[in-house]
Protein backbone atom coordinates (compact mmCIF):
# COMPACT_ATOMS: atom_id res chain seq x y z
CA UNK A 1 0.00 0.00 0.00
CA UNK A 2 1.02 3.78 -0.53
CA UNK A 3 0.72 6.11 2.37
CA UNK A 4 1.80 9.93 2.12
CA UNK A 5 5.10 9.59 2.77
CA UNK A 6 5.06 7.88 -0.82
CA UNK A 7 3.72 10.69 -2.40
CA UNK A 8 6.28 13.40 -1.13
CA UNK A 9 8.51 10.97 -2.05
CA UNK A 10 7.56 10.84 -5.58
CA UNK A 11 7.09 14.59 -5.58
CA UNK A 12 10.24 15.76 -4.22
CA UNK A 13 11.84 12.79 -6.58
CA UNK A 14 9.68 14.40 -9.70
CA UNK A 15 11.42 18.07 -8.49
CA UNK A 16 14.84 16.62 -7.70
CA UNK A 17 14.39 14.70 -11.50
CA UNK A 18 13.33 18.19 -13.29
CA UNK A 19 15.88 19.92 -11.56
CA UNK A 20 18.64 17.76 -13.26
CA UNK A 21 16.93 17.76 -16.68
CA UNK A 22 15.53 21.92 -16.68
CA UNK A 23 18.51 22.47 -19.53
CA UNK A 24 17.22 19.46 -21.69
CA UNK A 25 13.60 20.51 -21.32
CA UNK A 26 14.68 24.27 -22.14
CA UNK A 27 16.94 22.31 -25.05
CA UNK A 28 13.77 20.74 -26.30
CA UNK A 29 11.54 23.60 -26.47
CA UNK A 30 13.63 25.87 -28.28
CA UNK A 31 13.67 24.64 -32.03
CA UNK A 32 9.29 23.91 -31.73
CA UNK A 33 8.49 26.39 -28.49
CA UNK A 34 9.97 29.04 -26.67
CA UNK A 35 12.41 27.99 -24.95
CA UNK A 36 11.37 27.81 -21.49
CA UNK A 37 9.73 24.69 -20.47
CA UNK A 38 12.50 23.11 -18.23
CA UNK A 39 13.12 27.06 -16.30
CA UNK A 40 8.89 27.14 -15.49
CA UNK A 41 8.82 23.74 -14.06
CA UNK A 42 11.69 23.60 -11.97
CA UNK A 43 10.11 26.95 -10.47
CA UNK A 44 7.05 25.29 -9.98
CA UNK A 45 8.09 21.53 -8.58
CA UNK A 46 10.55 23.83 -5.90
CA UNK A 47 7.68 25.58 -5.02
CA UNK A 48 6.10 21.79 -4.68
CA UNK A 49 8.53 20.46 -2.39
CA UNK A 50 8.90 23.37 -0.30
CA UNK A 51 5.46 23.49 0.15
CA UNK A 52 5.46 20.02 1.17
CA UNK A 53 7.85 20.46 3.53
CA UNK A 54 6.38 22.98 5.42
CA UNK A 55 2.53 21.74 5.76
CA UNK A 56 3.03 17.84 5.21
CA UNK A 57 -0.34 16.86 4.31
CA UNK A 58 -1.90 13.58 6.19
CA UNK A 59 -2.79 11.61 3.17
CA UNK A 60 -1.87 10.80 -0.95
CA UNK A 61 -5.05 12.92 -2.14
CA UNK A 62 -3.78 15.23 0.41
CA UNK A 63 -0.33 15.63 -1.58
CA UNK A 64 -1.54 15.48 -4.91
CA UNK A 65 -3.78 18.81 -3.88
CA UNK A 66 -1.48 20.83 -2.58
CA UNK A 67 1.29 19.85 -5.42
CA UNK A 68 -1.47 20.71 -7.74
CA UNK A 69 -2.71 23.77 -6.57
CA UNK A 70 1.48 25.16 -6.29
CA UNK A 71 2.26 24.51 -9.79
CA UNK A 72 -0.93 26.19 -10.91
CA UNK A 73 0.02 29.18 -8.82
CA UNK A 74 3.75 29.24 -9.88
CA UNK A 75 4.59 27.73 -13.23
CA UNK A 76 2.17 29.51 -15.55
CA UNK A 77 2.01 29.09 -19.32
CA UNK A 78 -0.09 25.99 -20.46
CA UNK A 79 2.31 23.23 -18.03
CA UNK A 80 0.94 24.88 -14.87
CA UNK A 81 -2.86 24.55 -15.35
CA UNK A 82 -2.71 20.90 -16.98
CA UNK A 83 0.56 19.78 -14.92
CA UNK A 84 -1.72 21.33 -12.08
CA UNK A 85 -4.55 19.87 -13.08
CA UNK A 86 -3.31 16.26 -13.60
CA UNK A 87 -2.10 15.94 -9.98
CA UNK A 88 -5.28 18.06 -8.15
CA UNK A 89 -7.55 16.25 -10.61
CA UNK A 90 -5.80 12.48 -9.08
CA UNK A 91 -5.57 13.88 -5.67
CA UNK A 92 -9.08 14.39 -5.55
CA UNK A 93 -9.90 10.66 -6.72
CA UNK A 94 -7.64 9.21 -4.36
CA UNK A 95 -10.18 10.40 -1.62
CA UNK A 96 -9.35 11.02 2.20
CA UNK A 97 -7.85 7.26 2.91
CA UNK A 98 -4.40 7.36 4.79
CA UNK A 99 -3.31 4.50 1.88
CA UNK A 100 -4.24 3.44 -1.57
CA UNK A 101 -3.11 0.64 -3.57
CA UNK A 102 -1.09 0.57 -6.66
CA UNK A 103 -4.35 -0.16 -8.29
CA UNK A 104 -6.55 3.01 -6.61
CA UNK A 105 -3.63 4.81 -8.15
CA UNK A 106 -3.60 3.58 -11.44
CA UNK A 107 -7.17 4.32 -11.77
CA UNK A 108 -7.20 7.79 -10.10
CA UNK A 109 -4.30 9.04 -12.55
CA UNK A 110 -6.90 8.08 -15.66
CA UNK A 111 -9.26 10.83 -13.80
CA UNK A 112 -6.32 12.99 -14.02
CA UNK A 113 -5.45 12.14 -17.19
CA UNK A 114 -8.89 12.82 -18.30
CA UNK A 115 -9.48 15.99 -16.69
CA UNK A 116 -5.88 17.15 -18.90
CA UNK A 117 -7.36 15.96 -21.78
CA UNK A 118 -10.33 18.05 -21.36
CA UNK A 119 -8.57 21.13 -20.31
CA UNK A 120 -6.42 21.08 -23.10
CA UNK A 121 -8.12 19.74 -25.94
CA UNK A 122 -5.79 17.17 -26.78
CA UNK A 123 -5.53 13.20 -27.99
CA UNK A 124 -3.01 10.66 -28.58
CA UNK A 125 -0.68 11.52 -31.24
CA UNK A 126 -1.47 15.22 -30.71
CA UNK A 127 2.54 15.49 -30.15
CA UNK A 128 1.91 16.38 -26.30
CA UNK A 129 2.32 14.97 -22.77
CA UNK A 130 -0.76 12.93 -23.44
CA UNK A 131 1.37 10.71 -25.57
CA UNK A 132 3.55 9.86 -22.25
CA UNK A 133 0.79 9.96 -19.81
CA UNK A 134 -1.99 7.67 -21.42
CA UNK A 135 0.54 4.64 -22.30
CA UNK A 136 2.00 4.83 -18.49
CA UNK A 137 -1.41 5.01 -17.00
CA UNK A 138 -2.44 1.39 -18.93
CA UNK A 139 0.85 0.70 -18.01
CA UNK A 140 0.81 1.14 -13.90
CA UNK A 141 -1.67 -1.95 -13.33
CA UNK A 142 1.93 -4.01 -14.52
CA UNK A 143 4.36 -1.82 -12.84
CA UNK A 144 6.12 1.19 -11.71
CA UNK A 145 8.74 0.22 -13.95
CA UNK A 146 6.80 -0.90 -16.84
CA UNK A 147 4.72 2.45 -16.17
CA UNK A 148 8.04 4.62 -16.85
CA UNK A 149 9.12 2.15 -19.47
CA UNK A 150 6.16 3.09 -21.33
CA UNK A 151 5.98 6.77 -20.70
CA UNK A 152 9.49 6.86 -21.98
CA UNK A 153 8.47 5.15 -25.06
CA UNK A 154 5.63 7.52 -25.64
CA UNK A 155 7.88 10.29 -25.53
CA UNK A 156 10.13 9.21 -27.80
CA UNK A 157 7.38 8.12 -30.01
CA UNK A 158 6.22 12.04 -30.54
CA UNK A 159 9.50 13.23 -32.50
CA UNK A 160 7.91 12.09 -36.07
CA UNK A 161 5.17 13.64 -35.19
CA UNK A 162 3.14 16.79 -36.64
CA UNK A 163 1.92 19.18 -33.09
CA UNK A 164 -2.02 19.91 -32.83
CA UNK A 165 -1.80 21.22 -29.94
CA UNK A 166 0.32 24.10 -28.07
CA UNK A 167 2.67 26.38 -29.55
CA UNK A 168 4.50 23.64 -31.51
CA UNK A 169 1.49 23.24 -33.60
CA UNK A 170 2.15 27.08 -35.20
CA UNK A 171 5.19 25.53 -36.92
CA UNK A 172 3.30 22.84 -39.23
CA UNK A 173 5.09 20.46 -40.93
CA UNK A 174 8.39 22.06 -39.25
CA UNK A 175 7.04 20.63 -35.94
CA UNK A 176 8.41 17.05 -37.49
CA UNK A 177 11.69 15.77 -36.12
CA UNK A 178 11.53 16.97 -32.71
CA UNK A 179 10.49 15.71 -29.60
CA UNK A 180 8.10 17.00 -27.64
CA UNK A 181 8.89 18.75 -24.15
CA UNK A 182 6.18 18.14 -22.69
CA UNK A 183 5.96 14.74 -22.90
CA UNK A 184 9.29 14.43 -22.43
CA UNK A 185 8.71 16.33 -18.81
CA UNK A 186 5.43 13.61 -18.51
CA UNK A 187 7.49 10.99 -18.95
CA UNK A 188 10.22 12.20 -15.88
CA UNK A 189 7.26 12.49 -13.73
CA UNK A 190 5.94 8.41 -14.41
CA UNK A 191 9.89 7.98 -14.02
CA UNK A 192 10.20 9.51 -10.55
CA UNK A 193 6.87 7.42 -9.24
CA UNK A 194 9.68 4.27 -9.69
CA UNK A 195 11.93 6.24 -7.70
CA UNK A 196 9.81 6.62 -5.09
CA UNK A 197 8.54 3.05 -4.78
CA UNK A 198 12.28 2.03 -4.52
CA UNK A 199 12.20 -0.52 -7.36
CA UNK B 1 22.21 40.85 -22.62
CA UNK B 2 21.71 43.60 -19.88
CA UNK B 3 20.60 41.68 -16.87
CA UNK B 4 21.39 40.37 -13.61
CA UNK B 5 20.78 36.73 -13.01
CA UNK B 6 17.52 35.00 -16.03
CA UNK B 7 15.31 34.38 -12.32
CA UNK B 8 15.36 37.92 -11.85
CA UNK B 9 14.80 39.99 -14.85
CA UNK B 10 10.61 40.50 -14.68
CA UNK B 11 11.02 41.55 -10.87
CA UNK B 12 13.76 43.62 -11.49
CA UNK B 13 11.79 45.00 -14.55
CA UNK B 14 8.73 46.20 -12.75
CA UNK B 15 11.02 47.70 -10.04
CA UNK B 16 12.54 50.15 -12.61
CA UNK B 17 8.74 50.52 -13.48
CA UNK B 18 7.69 51.50 -10.08
CA UNK B 19 10.49 54.00 -10.03
CA UNK B 20 9.99 55.63 -13.42
CA UNK B 21 5.77 55.86 -12.93
CA UNK B 22 4.66 56.57 -9.75
CA UNK B 23 1.36 56.81 -11.20
CA UNK B 24 1.31 52.84 -11.84
CA UNK B 25 0.78 50.56 -8.18
CA UNK B 26 3.02 48.00 -9.09
CA UNK B 27 3.38 45.26 -6.53
CA UNK B 28 6.41 43.82 -7.23
CA UNK B 29 6.53 40.30 -5.40
CA UNK B 30 2.95 39.88 -6.44
CA UNK B 31 3.45 40.76 -10.32
CA UNK B 32 0.73 42.85 -10.78
CA UNK B 33 0.77 46.41 -12.54
CA UNK B 34 -2.48 48.76 -11.42
CA UNK B 35 -3.41 52.29 -11.98
CA UNK B 36 -2.66 53.89 -8.72
CA UNK B 37 -6.62 55.77 -8.62
CA UNK B 38 -8.61 52.03 -9.23
CA UNK B 39 -11.24 51.34 -8.47
CA UNK B 40 -12.71 54.22 -10.61
CA UNK B 41 -16.50 54.11 -9.67
CA UNK B 42 -18.92 53.66 -12.41
CA UNK B 43 -16.19 52.68 -14.89
CA UNK B 44 -15.75 49.15 -16.16
CA UNK B 45 -12.10 47.82 -15.31
CA UNK B 46 -10.07 46.52 -18.06
CA UNK B 47 -7.37 43.31 -17.34
CA UNK B 48 -4.73 41.74 -19.51
CA UNK B 49 -1.53 40.21 -19.19
CA UNK B 50 0.79 37.65 -20.54
CA UNK B 51 4.56 36.07 -21.32
CA UNK B 52 7.10 39.28 -20.72
CA UNK B 53 9.10 39.90 -23.21
CA UNK B 54 6.62 41.97 -25.14
CA UNK B 55 7.00 45.74 -23.88
CA UNK B 56 5.21 48.22 -23.24
CA UNK B 57 2.56 45.30 -23.90
CA UNK B 58 1.04 45.15 -21.57
CA UNK B 59 2.34 46.95 -18.20
CA UNK B 60 3.01 50.00 -20.38
CA UNK B 61 -0.48 50.74 -21.57
CA UNK B 62 -1.73 50.52 -18.07
CA UNK B 63 -3.48 53.80 -17.25
CA UNK B 64 -6.49 56.32 -17.93
CA UNK B 65 -8.45 55.60 -21.24
CA UNK B 66 -6.40 52.06 -21.50
CA UNK B 67 -6.00 49.36 -18.97
CA UNK B 68 -6.80 49.07 -15.52
CA UNK B 69 -4.29 46.29 -14.35
CA UNK B 70 -2.11 43.82 -16.37
CA UNK B 71 -0.18 40.72 -15.11
CA UNK B 72 3.00 39.95 -16.36
CA UNK B 73 4.10 36.46 -16.44
CA UNK B 74 7.63 35.15 -16.49
CA UNK B 75 9.54 35.39 -20.15
CA UNK B 76 7.05 34.25 -22.68
CA UNK B 77 5.16 32.83 -20.16
CA UNK B 78 1.55 33.06 -19.13
CA UNK B 79 1.14 34.89 -15.97
CA UNK B 80 -0.57 32.64 -12.92
CA UNK B 81 -4.54 32.58 -12.18
CA UNK B 82 -3.42 34.33 -8.60
CA UNK B 83 -2.41 37.14 -10.24
CA UNK B 84 -5.35 37.59 -12.64
CA UNK B 85 -7.92 37.61 -9.37
CA UNK B 86 -5.41 39.88 -7.61
CA UNK B 87 -6.18 42.19 -10.35
CA UNK B 88 -9.55 41.65 -10.65
CA UNK B 89 -10.22 42.66 -7.23
CA UNK B 90 -7.71 45.43 -6.93
CA UNK B 91 -9.72 47.22 -9.83
CA UNK B 92 -13.11 46.46 -9.84
CA UNK B 93 -15.93 48.96 -8.92
CA UNK B 94 -18.74 46.85 -9.01
CA UNK B 95 -19.20 47.59 -12.86
CA UNK B 96 -17.33 44.70 -13.51
CA UNK B 97 -14.02 43.39 -15.33
CA UNK B 98 -12.76 42.94 -19.03
CA UNK B 99 -10.09 40.20 -19.17
CA UNK B 100 -8.11 40.94 -22.50
CA UNK B 101 -6.71 37.49 -23.41
CA UNK B 102 -4.17 37.18 -26.16
CA UNK B 103 -4.86 33.51 -27.63
CA UNK B 104 -2.40 30.75 -26.62
CA UNK B 105 -3.38 27.79 -24.97
CA UNK B 106 -0.91 29.05 -21.48
CA UNK B 107 -2.88 32.30 -21.32
CA UNK B 108 -6.12 31.06 -22.06
CA UNK B 109 -6.20 28.26 -19.28
CA UNK B 110 -4.62 30.60 -16.48
CA UNK B 111 -7.35 33.52 -17.61
CA UNK B 112 -10.07 30.69 -17.70
CA UNK B 113 -9.14 29.57 -14.08
CA UNK B 114 -8.64 32.74 -13.30
CA UNK B 115 -12.25 34.13 -14.09
CA UNK B 116 -14.36 31.06 -12.60
CA UNK B 117 -11.88 32.27 -9.32
CA UNK B 118 -13.34 35.95 -9.31
CA UNK B 119 -16.08 35.45 -10.10
CA UNK B 120 -16.61 32.76 -6.70
CA UNK B 121 -15.76 36.51 -5.08
CA UNK B 122 -18.35 38.31 -6.60
CA UNK B 123 -16.92 39.83 -9.55
CA UNK B 124 -18.57 40.06 -12.84
CA UNK B 125 -16.13 38.60 -15.62
CA UNK B 126 -16.02 39.14 -19.26
CA UNK B 127 -13.58 37.48 -22.00
CA UNK B 128 -12.46 38.81 -25.16
CA UNK B 129 -9.92 36.38 -27.24
CA UNK B 130 -7.47 38.16 -29.39
CA UNK B 131 -6.52 35.85 -32.40
CA UNK B 132 -5.36 38.33 -35.46
CA UNK B 133 -2.41 36.39 -36.45
CA UNK B 134 -3.07 35.13 -40.26
CA UNK B 135 0.32 33.26 -40.56
CA UNK B 136 -1.74 30.34 -38.58
CA UNK B 137 -3.98 29.69 -41.39
CA UNK B 138 -4.47 25.84 -40.17
CA UNK B 139 -7.05 26.44 -37.03
CA UNK B 140 -8.20 23.23 -37.38
CA UNK B 141 -4.70 21.43 -36.64
CA UNK B 142 -3.40 24.15 -34.60
CA UNK B 143 -3.88 25.91 -31.19
CA UNK B 144 -5.48 28.80 -33.46
CA UNK B 145 -4.76 32.18 -34.82
CA UNK B 146 -2.78 33.68 -32.64
CA UNK B 147 -2.88 37.26 -30.63
CA UNK B 148 -0.23 39.48 -31.71
CA UNK B 149 -0.39 43.73 -32.65
CA UNK B 150 -4.65 43.70 -32.45
CA UNK B 151 -4.12 43.26 -28.50
CA UNK B 152 -3.15 46.89 -28.83
CA UNK B 153 -6.01 48.02 -30.70
CA UNK B 154 -8.60 46.28 -28.39
CA UNK B 155 -6.95 47.20 -25.20
CA UNK B 156 -7.25 51.18 -26.44
CA UNK B 157 -10.69 50.87 -28.34
CA UNK B 158 -12.07 49.22 -25.03
CA UNK B 159 -10.11 50.82 -22.93
CA UNK B 160 -11.43 54.75 -24.18
CA UNK B 161 -15.15 53.22 -23.51
CA UNK B 162 -14.35 51.92 -19.97
CA UNK B 163 -12.97 55.64 -19.54
CA UNK B 164 -16.41 56.63 -21.33
CA UNK B 165 -18.64 54.98 -18.18
CA UNK B 166 -20.24 51.78 -21.14
CA UNK B 167 -21.22 49.18 -19.76
CA UNK B 168 -19.58 45.82 -19.51
CA UNK B 169 -21.53 44.33 -22.24
CA UNK B 170 -20.86 47.29 -24.58
CA UNK B 171 -17.23 47.52 -23.70
CA UNK B 172 -16.89 43.51 -24.19
CA UNK B 173 -18.99 43.55 -27.36
CA UNK B 174 -16.57 46.76 -28.69
CA UNK B 175 -13.69 44.85 -27.95
CA UNK B 176 -14.32 41.91 -29.75
CA UNK B 177 -15.49 43.61 -32.93
CA UNK B 178 -12.22 45.10 -32.52
CA UNK B 179 -10.45 41.57 -32.60
CA UNK B 180 -12.87 40.52 -35.44
CA UNK B 181 -12.19 43.69 -37.69
CA UNK B 182 -8.27 43.09 -37.09
CA UNK B 183 -5.55 40.99 -38.82
CA UNK B 184 -1.80 41.09 -38.40
CA UNK B 185 1.22 39.03 -40.17
CA UNK B 186 5.17 39.79 -38.75
CA UNK B 187 8.51 39.22 -40.51
CA UNK B 188 11.70 38.73 -38.36
CA UNK B 189 14.96 39.31 -39.44
CA UNK B 190 16.62 37.50 -36.65
CA UNK B 191 15.60 34.56 -34.00
CA UNK B 192 15.11 36.15 -30.14
CA UNK B 193 17.39 35.17 -27.29
CA UNK B 194 15.52 34.51 -24.31
CA UNK B 195 17.22 35.28 -20.64
CA UNK B 196 16.56 31.31 -19.38
CA UNK B 197 18.39 30.07 -22.42
CA UNK B 198 21.16 32.76 -23.43
CA UNK B 199 21.38 31.89 -27.20
CA UNK B 200 18.82 32.55 -30.02
CA UNK B 201 16.01 29.79 -29.99
CA UNK B 202 16.11 29.07 -33.49
CA UNK B 203 19.09 29.59 -35.88
CA UNK B 204 18.30 32.18 -38.53
CA UNK B 205 21.12 33.10 -40.99
CA UNK B 206 22.08 36.68 -41.99
CA UNK B 207 20.93 37.31 -45.47
CA UNK B 208 17.73 35.09 -44.86
CA UNK B 209 14.19 36.20 -43.02
CA UNK B 210 11.18 34.21 -41.40
CA UNK B 211 7.87 34.86 -42.74
CA UNK B 212 4.60 34.77 -40.99
CA UNK B 213 6.74 34.67 -37.06
CA UNK B 214 4.75 34.83 -33.94
CA UNK B 215 6.20 37.19 -31.01
CA UNK B 216 7.64 34.24 -28.53
CA UNK B 217 10.58 33.27 -30.51
CA UNK B 218 9.07 30.38 -32.67
CA UNK B 219 9.95 30.51 -35.78
CA UNK B 220 7.53 31.04 -38.87
CA UNK B 221 6.12 29.00 -41.63
CA UNK B 222 8.51 29.91 -44.46
CA UNK B 223 11.94 31.08 -44.62
CA UNK B 224 13.33 33.59 -47.58
CA UNK B 225 16.49 34.74 -48.93
CA UNK B 226 16.31 38.72 -47.66
CA UNK B 227 13.73 40.78 -49.03
CA UNK B 228 13.96 44.67 -49.77
CA UNK B 229 11.57 46.68 -47.26
CA UNK B 230 9.26 46.95 -50.09
CA UNK B 231 8.52 43.87 -51.22
CA UNK B 232 8.04 43.01 -47.22
CA UNK B 233 5.37 45.11 -47.04
CA UNK B 234 3.86 43.93 -49.86
CA UNK B 235 4.44 40.19 -48.33
CA UNK B 236 2.37 41.41 -45.09
CA UNK B 237 -0.01 43.50 -46.35
CA UNK B 238 -1.01 41.03 -49.03
CA UNK B 239 -1.33 38.29 -46.21
CA UNK B 240 -3.24 40.26 -44.17
CA UNK B 241 -5.77 41.25 -47.25
CA UNK B 242 -6.19 37.49 -47.51
CA UNK B 243 -8.21 37.16 -44.60
CA UNK B 244 -9.46 40.87 -44.26
CA UNK B 245 -11.42 42.79 -46.55
CA UNK B 246 -12.02 46.16 -45.52
CA UNK B 247 -15.04 48.60 -46.98
CA UNK B 248 -14.45 50.93 -44.37
CA UNK B 249 -11.24 52.89 -43.43
CA UNK B 250 -8.45 50.92 -41.12
CA UNK B 251 -6.28 51.75 -38.33
CA UNK B 252 -3.05 50.86 -39.30
CA UNK B 253 0.19 49.67 -36.68
CA UNK B 254 3.18 49.28 -37.90
CA UNK B 255 4.81 46.97 -35.05
CA UNK B 256 8.34 46.40 -34.55
CA UNK B 257 9.39 43.32 -32.66
CA UNK B 258 12.40 44.94 -30.77
CA UNK B 259 15.69 45.23 -31.73
CA UNK B 260 14.59 47.08 -35.70
CA UNK B 261 15.38 50.38 -35.26
CA UNK B 262 12.71 53.67 -35.69
CA UNK B 263 14.61 54.84 -39.08
CA UNK B 264 13.69 51.53 -40.57
CA UNK B 265 10.23 51.19 -39.35
CA UNK B 266 9.28 54.63 -40.99
CA UNK B 267 10.90 53.12 -44.07
CA UNK B 268 8.76 50.57 -44.38
CA UNK B 269 5.55 52.51 -43.11
CA UNK B 270 6.19 53.79 -46.20
CA UNK B 271 5.98 50.96 -48.14
CA UNK B 272 2.95 49.66 -46.20
CA UNK B 273 1.23 52.94 -47.27
CA UNK B 274 2.40 52.57 -50.25
CA UNK B 275 1.03 49.07 -50.86
CA UNK B 276 -2.09 49.75 -49.40
CA UNK B 277 -3.16 52.82 -51.65
CA UNK B 278 -2.34 50.19 -54.32
CA UNK B 279 -4.76 47.65 -52.87
CA UNK B 280 -7.23 50.41 -52.53
CA UNK B 281 -7.22 50.29 -48.73
CA UNK B 282 -8.13 53.48 -47.28
CA UNK B 283 -6.13 54.40 -43.96
CA UNK B 284 -7.68 56.64 -41.03
CA UNK B 285 -4.85 56.39 -38.68
CA UNK B 286 -1.21 54.84 -38.38
CA UNK B 287 0.62 53.93 -35.62
CA UNK B 288 4.48 53.20 -35.70
CA UNK B 289 6.75 51.73 -33.08
CA UNK B 290 8.07 49.10 -30.91
CA UNK B 291 4.59 48.11 -29.06
CA UNK B 292 4.10 44.04 -29.18
CA UNK B 293 7.62 43.04 -28.99
CA UNK B 294 9.77 39.87 -28.99
CA UNK B 295 12.67 40.75 -26.76
CA UNK B 296 15.79 41.20 -29.00
CA UNK B 297 14.17 40.08 -32.42
CA UNK B 298 14.65 42.20 -35.39
CA UNK B 299 11.76 42.42 -37.72
CA UNK B 300 8.06 44.07 -37.68
CA UNK B 301 4.46 43.29 -37.83
CA UNK B 302 1.52 45.21 -39.55
CA UNK B 303 -1.77 44.65 -38.30
CA UNK B 304 -4.80 46.41 -40.37
CA UNK B 305 -8.23 47.13 -37.96
CA UNK B 306 -10.92 47.93 -40.03
CA UNK B 307 -13.01 50.92 -38.03
CA UNK B 308 -16.43 52.85 -38.28
CA UNK B 309 -17.20 56.41 -36.60
CA UNK B 310 -17.48 55.33 -33.28
CA UNK B 311 -14.12 53.03 -33.33
CA UNK B 312 -11.96 55.78 -34.67
CA UNK B 313 -13.75 58.47 -31.90
CA UNK B 314 -13.00 56.09 -28.99
CA UNK B 315 -8.86 55.59 -30.74
CA UNK B 316 -8.93 59.10 -30.79
CA UNK B 317 -9.88 59.37 -27.40
CA UNK B 318 -7.19 60.57 -24.54
CA UNK B 319 -4.78 57.78 -22.93
CA UNK B 320 -2.48 58.23 -20.21
CA UNK B 321 -0.08 55.19 -20.07
CA UNK B 322 3.67 54.55 -19.87
CA UNK B 323 3.86 53.16 -23.75
CA UNK B 324 1.00 55.19 -25.25
CA UNK B 325 -0.03 58.70 -24.65
CA UNK B 326 -1.81 61.13 -26.28
CA UNK B 327 -4.72 63.65 -25.31
CA UNK B 328 -4.09 64.36 -21.99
Amino acid sequence: MLDAEFFRRWMTAAAASVDREADRLTALDSPIGDADHGSNLRRGFAAVAAALEKEAPGTPGAVLALAGRQLISTVGGASGPLYGTLLRRTGKALGDGAEVSTEQLAEALRTGVDAVRTLGGAAPGDKTMIDALVPAVDALGESFAAARAAAEEGAAATTPLRARKGRASYLGERSIGHRDPGATSAALLVAALEEAAGE
Amino acid sequence: MLINVPETVVADALRGMAAAHPELAVDVENRVVVRRDAPVAGQVALVSGGGSGHEPLHGGFVGPGMLSAACPGEVFTSPVPDQMVRAAAAVDSGAGVLFVVKNYTGDVLNFDMAAELAEDEGIQVAKVLVNDDVAVTDSLYTAGRRGTGATLFVEKIAGAAAQEGRPLEQVEALARRVNEGSRSFGVALSAVTTPAKGSPTFDLPAGELELGIGIHGEPGRERRPMMTSGEIAEAAVDAVLTDLTPRNPVLVLVNGMGATPLLELYGFNAEVQRVLGERGVAVARTLVGNYVTSLDMAGASVTLCEIDEDLLGLWDAPVRTPGLRWGM
